[in-house]
């Protein structure tokens, strides 16, 4: 026994020691030279993907990419519309399938490499070819010779490395070629998939995830994972209008509710998204007096129907449950006014005139009945949505609208994930309406249609086909400017609604907030955050 | 005494795999492919699916999987997530500051836990027996996020006596207060067990023995009473531990202590069988080694307790 007590004494400091070690290493100390409150803190989410412009496609690593690399052209805070940036022109031909991109020749990466139009064809070339599995591949299916570099089918190997549509004229210009016309292909071009890319990244991929050249307003310095990503003004920024702040640090936060905490009590610089808690009364407008900013975004809400399940195939079914959902009411007691309720597919600030694009998108009881009686459906229905997101109350809300409006059953059916919910769209498996959401990945009327909508188009889940719209929107796409261009998809809208493939029901609003610190804080449409114009008060 | 000590050592490997293939098995079966959300509304290109599950060896039957798996870790590589950050990074980072919020939160329970469960288990019936009854019973019915919100909005933002979240860092000082709300409920269960504990050896013959000898008082409490009262509150000590390290993701999310907790939540959100494993892993560890420390205390507590 004496034995036994004495090494029982032993093992305790031994385990003390373990623990206690274990503790040591966890301080990487505190800011070296740099002046903290030249640093602004701005909030973000843990990366979900390696910081490639290509293969990055959710806000988290969006938000660092976007700081981190400029684009051709980008996007205006307030109207969303598209300015030059590394672009010097994008000239269309005749047609509007042959553009000309000429850049300006002062821009450099952040390794003191030149810009080139070789830098943007060979990052175009990566991003597309099929064995770099990039996430973003799709965004250049619309240039010639992409099925070469990507074949549609898996098993399929390329017959190519480089899409044939891309061809370097000189140092500073090339010339894009696509397989048809696309009137707005320069309005696209600001999204982060068509960014260039340094030789550094071609020479060692490795190293460069590691610590990402771009060519944007600011360079990457450091990364702790879940922690924070630091970056810091580039000195050679060839931009217009140089960044007003010296180092700017993206701070990952475990919760939405804690990162709006720290930037009430001032501890965090921006949050770009305010959580649901505060939102619930208002509460945010008083917590952030005189910080706070709202911006109209490009995403929209919608209720899709399954068409190929036959129960969803009479269009005055779906026309009836349409009207059947009071959205006014929804956007205000659920949301407080945070969600405006959806006149059109397309989110308000891409339209002049929302008025008038969809006749059915009203709540009105009357007609719905009178529709729904004309479609002599009497049984039930039900959404499906995913439980993990924020979507319970108002999905419920919409059933309700419905169920008490028509006087038929409608039951929210909800799936575990959004994982699961993406598979069963995959399989065309959907036996009930569904809730979908779409961010516009660039500022035009033309994506909410044709990825959603067109015959076979890659996000037409519902598999909506209608010869006559996919007819207008080949006609939009071959329009001899964006105006007009424009003009024929709102027409194009028009016919879509009529078909009521899917029932918009809200256009979200964006919230902001920042501390006392910082002043200037922009968001555009897309709602990423104005770096260039972010200023300390 | 040895002999029993490497008899647990021993079974901690049968354990180990046993728990890893588990979690592992666990993961593979959360329904959902892992790469079907990726996208948002657009499916992803299938090229990234493919070139991802090779990465991920997805194909693999499960048992093929899961081999490949304990190679690396037996190697010390702990993978990879799909983002391409290291897991052993992941874990190197949220390792100590858990550990630190576990101990902080630990101390709290032992100190404040053991002393109102001696005050009141001497006394008995009184009012200071009454008042922590009542404030036990009051900590164990409200919920930690309350605790944690109400500290935070209190003390952070109306007083601005502690910061309301914690830095990258998150030194000892900064987790005093989530560490606190930590406790708060396991803090009720240790004072209510000592109370208990005492309350019952107070009439135990060694103690009369004692106090017949002429021993004085905190000789006898100190000695005779507390040690043998000591058993079942280092029992639940000791796992608790376990808890606190692994169950600290509410209080995480309040304060955004950057701990296994939310890197636990956040993997299996994303499908991340490499990560959760990871983690789970070396949390069990700990469970193991904290239980087989608590059954070498029962030797040193009670005299009557022998391993050979």
């Amino acid at each position: 026994m004496r034995a036994g007590r004495r090494t029982a004494f032993i093992a305790l400091p031994t385990a003390a020691a373990l623990l206690l070690t274990a503790c040591g290493g966890g301080d990487n100390g505190g800011d070296s030279a740099a002046d903290p409150n030249s640093e602004v803190t701005v909030f973000t989410t843990e990366p979900e993907n390696p910081l490639i412009p290509g293969g990055t496609n959710e806000t988290g690593g969006g938000r660092v990419v976007d700081t981190i690399f400029s684009m051709l052209v980008r996007y205006d805070n307030e109207d969303a519309s598209s300015i030059n940036e590394v672009a010097e022109s994008i000239e269309a031909d005749e047609d509007g399938r042959v553009f000309t991109i000429t850049i300006k020749d002062d821009w450099k990466f952040h390794d003191g490499t030149d810009v080139t139009a070789q830098s943007f064809v060979d990052a175009w070339n990566w991003v597309a070819y099929a064995p770099n599995g990039a996430l973003n591949a799709s965004f250049f299916e619309k240039i010639e010779g992409y099925e070469d570099v990507h074949p549609a089918d898996e098993g399929e190997e390329p017959t190519a490395e480089t899409m044939s549509g891309l061809e370097v004229i000189d140092e500073h210009t090339f010339q894009v070629t696509l397989s048809a016309p696309f009137a707005i292909f320069p309005e696209t071009l600001g999204y982060s998939a068509y960014a260039p890319l340094p030789e550094a990244f071609f020479e060692d991929q490795e190293a460069w995830e590691a610590e990402p050249i771009g060519n944007g307003p600011f360079q990457f310095v450091s990364r702790v994972p879940d922690q924070e990503i630091k970056l810091t003004r580039f000195e050679d920024y060839a931009g217009e209008q140089q960044p007003q702040i010296e180092n700017l640090t993206y701070k990952v936060y475990q919760s939405l509710d804690a990162a709006y905490t720290a930037v009430v009590s001032n501890d965090l610089d921006v949050l770009d998204q305010i959580p649901v808690s505060a939102l619930a009364g208002d509460a945010w407008k008083t917590d952030l007096e005189g910080r706070t900013l709202e911006v109209d975004l490009l995403l929209s809400y919608t209720l899709s129907f399954p068409l190929y399940d036959e129960v969803y195939e009479d269009v005055n079914l779906r026309r009836a449950l349409s009207l059947a959902i009071n959205r006014e009411e929804m956007a205000e007691q659920i949301f407080f006014g945070n969600r405006l309720p959806a006149q059109s597919r397309v989110p308000a600030v891409l339209l002049d005139d929302p008025e008038g694009q969809c006749e059915y998108c009203d709540y009105d009881p009357e007609r719905a009945k009178q529709l729904l009686a004309e479609s002599g459906y009497t049984g039930d229905v039900g959404i499906t949505y995913n439980s993990d997101g924020d979507h319970q109350q108002w999905v419920e809300a919409a059933c309700n609208s419905i169920a008490n409006t028509l006087e038929i059953g409608c039951n929210p059916e909800p799936v575990q994930t959004f994982n699961v919910q993406r598979e069963i769209a995959n399989a065309r498996e959907f036996t009930t309406m569904y809730r979908t959401g779409w961010k516009a990945d660039y500022p035009s009327i033309e994506n909410f249609l044709t990825p959603l909508l067109r015959t076979g188009a890659s996000s037409n889940d519902g598999d909506y086909s209608n010869p006559e719209v996919d007819a207008k929107l080949d006609e939009a796409d071959q329009a001899s400017s964006v105006e007009e261009a424009t003009e024929l998809y709102m027409e194009a809208e028009r016919m879509i609604n009529e078909d009521m493939p899917s029932i918009p029901v809200f256009d979200d609003k964006g919230q902001a907030g920042h501390s006392t610190r910082v002043e200037n804080v922009h968001l555009n449409p897309l709602r990423t955050l104005d770096v260039l114009s972010l200023s300390l008060a | 005494m040895g002999r029993y000590v490497a008899r647990r050592l021993l079974q901690l490997i049968p354990v180990f795999i046993g728990t890893t293939f588990l979690i592992y098995l666990l993961v593979w079966a959360l329904p959902g492919d892992p790469f079907a959300g990726k996208c948002g509304e657009r499916p992803c290109p299938e090229s990234f699916v493919a070139v991802m599950r090779e990465k991920f060896n997805m194909d693999d039957p499960l048992f093929i999987q899961y081999g490949k798996y304990l190679l690396n870790l037996l190697q010390g590589d702990f993978g990879e997530t799909f983002s391409g950050t290291s897991v052993g990074t992941l874990i190197s980072n949220a390792y100590p500051v858990t550990i630190r919020l576990a101990l902080i939160a630990l101390l709290f329970e032992a100190l404040i836990g053991v002393i109102a469960g001696i005050l009141t288990g001497l006394r008995g019936r009184g009012f200071m027996d009454n008042l922590v009854l009542v404030s036990t019973l009051f900590l164990i019915a409200i919920p930690t996020f309350v605790t944690g919100y109400l500290v935070q909005t209190v003390f952070g933002l109306q007083l601005g006596w502690i910061a309301p979240t914690v830095s990258g860092n998150a030194s000892w000082g900064e987790l005093l207060a989530p560490g606190f709300v930590l406790a708060s409920v396991s803090m009720a269960y240790v004072a209510r067990l000592t109370r208990t504990s005492i309350a019952e050896n107070k009439r135990a013959d060694f103690v009369r023995t004692a106090v017949a000898k002429g021993q004085p008082q905190h000789r006898v409490v100190g000695v005779h009473l507390l040690r043998n009262s000591a058993i079942p509150v280092v029992t639940f000590l000791g796992t608790d531990l376990g808890a606190l390290m692994g169950g600290a993701i509410v209080t995480e999310g309040i304060f955004n202590i950057n701990g296994i907790g939310g890197l636990v939540f956040r993997s299996i959100a994303r499908q991340e069988g490499t990560t959760v494993t990871g983690v789970v892993v070396l949390l069990v560890i700990v469970y193991l080694v904290m239980n087989l420390l608590v059954d070498l205390l029962y030797a040193v507590l009670d005299p009557r307790i022998r391993y050979d």
